[in-house]
């Protein structure tokens, strides 16, 4: 592309100024590369090399302990945490974008909606979790109203501290990810798709099975890798809300990193943050390809 | 042909068109009556145009016979039979969409090949009828396709073979045209009727291009507020014109002043028979069309009420239309192009009026002006 005068490059035409020209429209993207790479790549790489890493040169051993109990056990519990979110919300917020996209799209449902998923979708951390602490917590004044009553939220303990408890808040912020990104898609459905089907004989179930589903199975899938990486690398939230106890990774590395009785062990931190690294990779992949898949229909 | 797709009903032999029949119709939207009784009977095979300003009702009429929308009141009666209650997917009929219709995750065949599934044609008689279907609308190399990979053009040819290919009682087309650009539009005009043609179906084309519907249509029915203004063939709808807004709707028209005595309306000092005799007699807007208007063989240019002097010519092929400032106003006359070569702009014409019957307007309102 810097072959000066390509014919093929269809840019906006420049003076020519002879010889090589230096392609300006680079220096536009710069500050964002640079972003880029200060705060995605070079993290990376540091945890790349950090994993393998020892006091004495390169070592595999921060990977080989990897294989402990419970190492494996916080892999597993984020694991179940994401899937379990990212389904729940993708669901939900499936149902709720369908809604407001079959809706008036100048009408109240869509404004409000839309507006709301976009604060709350960004919704987290300390705020979110006190948010739940405060009003179904062990001493939230909903959980103590419905105690009131005879009915204790908490007979078979606090679960609002634990896994479950995680799920719960986490899909307070999957739901609305899920309207934002799967709505487009829904949008991009043209009602003469439906009309047609119905012209060419077919019914609500052939719609939606031959047309509607097709169609819309990509992008539902792709948004719900994304719930997934989403809950997958949710780090405040779980820690302003889980005691102790099986940890999941994120706070399993802030651990190791910080702790105060003597286990730091950065090293391993490091090895845990790449299996993350890896993890999310794999799905953002997964998810790319996806997109590109819809994007080519639904334009 | 194998028996086998005989049997299924899905040969290419004609099915012989059948006759349909809107009576009375009547449809409101809060507030807006899309359609005010409209009755409308198409005979066999004939292509009936729907032909109207934006808003007058002809979506709307072609959304009832497809059952995409219930009437408030009265019928839709295809093939004898009423089909006023019964759902789209149960009424036979095939629609082809103003744009952006084919499923897009579909290839051309599939997409043709979709009614045929859905009336449980086996996945072989499938892939030929579709097969067939693109052919017939000049697509054979086409099947594996994507709509992305179509050009606007050929994802309506897909769109009408989709539609014929379940062999559709009716044919119903909303401006299947109007978002392409006018070469391929003439074009592909040309190429549905031929195909309308060839299968003999019953078909309702809808749109607001008086020429599409003059082309391509047996009869044009011109609305207006969701009323049939005029049913008739495209040379009497243009040449003898019911009302001063079909007049004015369908190609163009000068209005002139004049005034209307004893069964004519004269006219800048030329009489004029009357398409309404019984008018009564007085002031009133003659609507001439331009072909009526001629250069007059007497070539002298003093001053008279049809002596002015040539402002523009727009060439049209064989005809060109010329705009004559006289003055007081300025007329259209569609001329031979070397009759209107012989007189560029700015040279000073007599022109006279053919005396063909005119309408007269009694005032704007009248005109369909409102
Ligand atoms: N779903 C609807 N809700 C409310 N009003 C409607 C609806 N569909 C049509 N209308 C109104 O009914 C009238 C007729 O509409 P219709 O679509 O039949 O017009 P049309 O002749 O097809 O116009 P165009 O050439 O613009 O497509 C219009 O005034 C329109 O605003
Ligand atoms: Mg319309």
């Amino acid at each position: 592309m810097i072959a000066a005068g390509h014919p093929d490059v269809k840019t906006a035409r420049r003076p020519r100024e002879g010889g090589r020209r230096f392609p300006l429209h680079w220096i536009g993207a710069l500050p964002f590369l640079l972003y880029v790479a200060l705060f995605l790549l070079l993290p990376t790489v540091i945890v790349v090399v950090g994993a393998f890493a020892g006091k004495d040169g390169p070592t595999l051993s921060n990977i080989t302990d990897l294989n402990q109990q419970f190492v494996l056990n916080a892999f597993v519990s984020s694991l179940l945490i994401s899937t379990a979110s990212a389904l729940v919300g993708a669901v939900a917020g499936a149902l709720l974008a369908y809604a407001v996209a079959t809706g008036n799209p100048r009408g109240v449902l869509r404004r409000v909606v839309s507006s709301a998923c976009g604060v709350l979708a960004q919704f987290g951390g300390v705020t979110l979790a006190f948010a739940f602490i405060a009003t179904i917590g062990s001493v939230g004044f909903i959980r103590l109203w419905l105690q009131d009553r005879g009915i204790d939220i908490y007979s078979n303990g606090v679960w609002l501290t634990e896994l479950p408890g995680l799920v719960l808040v986490y899909t307070y912020f999957q739901i609305p990810l899920m309207v934002l990104v799967f709505l487009p898609a829904l949008d991009g459905i043209r009602p003469q798709w439906r009309e047609a089907t119905e012209s060419l004989g077919g019914g609500t179930w052939h719609y939606w099975r031959y047309v509607a589903g097709p169609l819309l199975a990509p992008a539902f899938l792709g948004a719900t890798l994304l719930l997934f990486a989403n809950a997958f690398s949710a780090y405040a939230t779980a820690a302003a809300l889980i005691s102790q106890g099986n940890p999941i990774v994120p706070i399993a590395i802030s651990n190791f990193l910080t702790s105060e009785t003597g286990r730091n062990n950065p090293g391993l931190a490091q090895a845990l943050a790449l299996g993350m690294v890896l993890i999310v990779a794999i799905v953002m992949t997964l998810y790319a390809l996806l997109q590109r898949r819809t994007s080519r229909w639904l334009r | 042909m194998t028996s086998a797709v005989a049997a299924a009903g899905l040969g290419t032999a004609t099915r012989a068109g059948v006759e349909v029949r809107l009576e009375n119709l009547r449809r409101r939207y809060a507030g807006v009556t899309a359609l005010d009784g409209l009755s409308l009977t198409m005979a066999p095979g004939e292509l009936v145009a729907l032909l109207g300003p934006s808003g007058c009702g002809k979506t709307t009429a072609l959304r009832l016979v497809a059952g995409l929308e219930q009437a408030d009141s009265g019928r839709v009666v295809v093939g004898g039979e009423d089909v006023t209650g019964q759902p789209t997917n149960k009424r036979d009929v095939g629609m082809v969409f103003q744009a952006y219709s084919l499923f897009p995750h579909m290839t051309a065949w599939q997409n043709v090949a979709f009614g045929l599934q859905m009336r449980k044609v086996g996945a072989s008689q499938r892939r030929q009828r579709a097969g067939e279907m693109l052919e017939l609308v000049g697509l054979g190399g086409f099947a594996n396709r994507f709509a992305h990979q179509l050009s606007g053009g050929q994802q309506q040819r897909v769109a009408l073979a989709r539609a014929l290919a379940i062999q559709p009682k009716v044919l119903l087309l909303d401006e299947p045209l109007s978002a392409l650009d006018a070469k391929v539009r003439a074009r592909l005009r040309d190429e549905i009727r031929r195909v309308q043609l060839e299968v003999g179906i019953t078909t309702l084309f809808v749109t607001h291009d008086q020429e599409e519907a003059l082309a391509i249509a047996d009869r044009v029915g011109v609305m207006q507020s969701g009323r049939l203004e005029q049913l008739g063939p495209p040379t009497t709808i243009y040449s003898r014109p019911a009302t001063p807004f079909v007049a004015e709707f369908v190609g163009l028209t000068n209005r002139l002043a004049g005034v209307v005595r004893g069964g004519d309306v004269e006219v800048r000092g030329t009489r004029l028979p009357l398409v309404q005799p019984d008018a009564a007699d007085g002031p009133a807007v003659a609507l001439v069309r331009p072909e009526a208007v001629t250069f007059a063989n007497n070539e002298d240019t003093g001053p008279g009420p049809l002596v002015g002097t040539v402002i523009a010519t727009a060439f049209l092929g064989a005809t060109s239309r010329v705009t004559v400032d006289l003055g007081d106003v300025t007329i259209l006359a569609q001329l031979p192009t070397s009759e209107a070569s012989a007189h560029p702009a700015g040279t000073r014409v007599r022109l006279a009026l053919r005396p063909d019957p005119v309408l007269i307007a009694r005032d704007e309102a009248a005109a369909g002006r409102a």
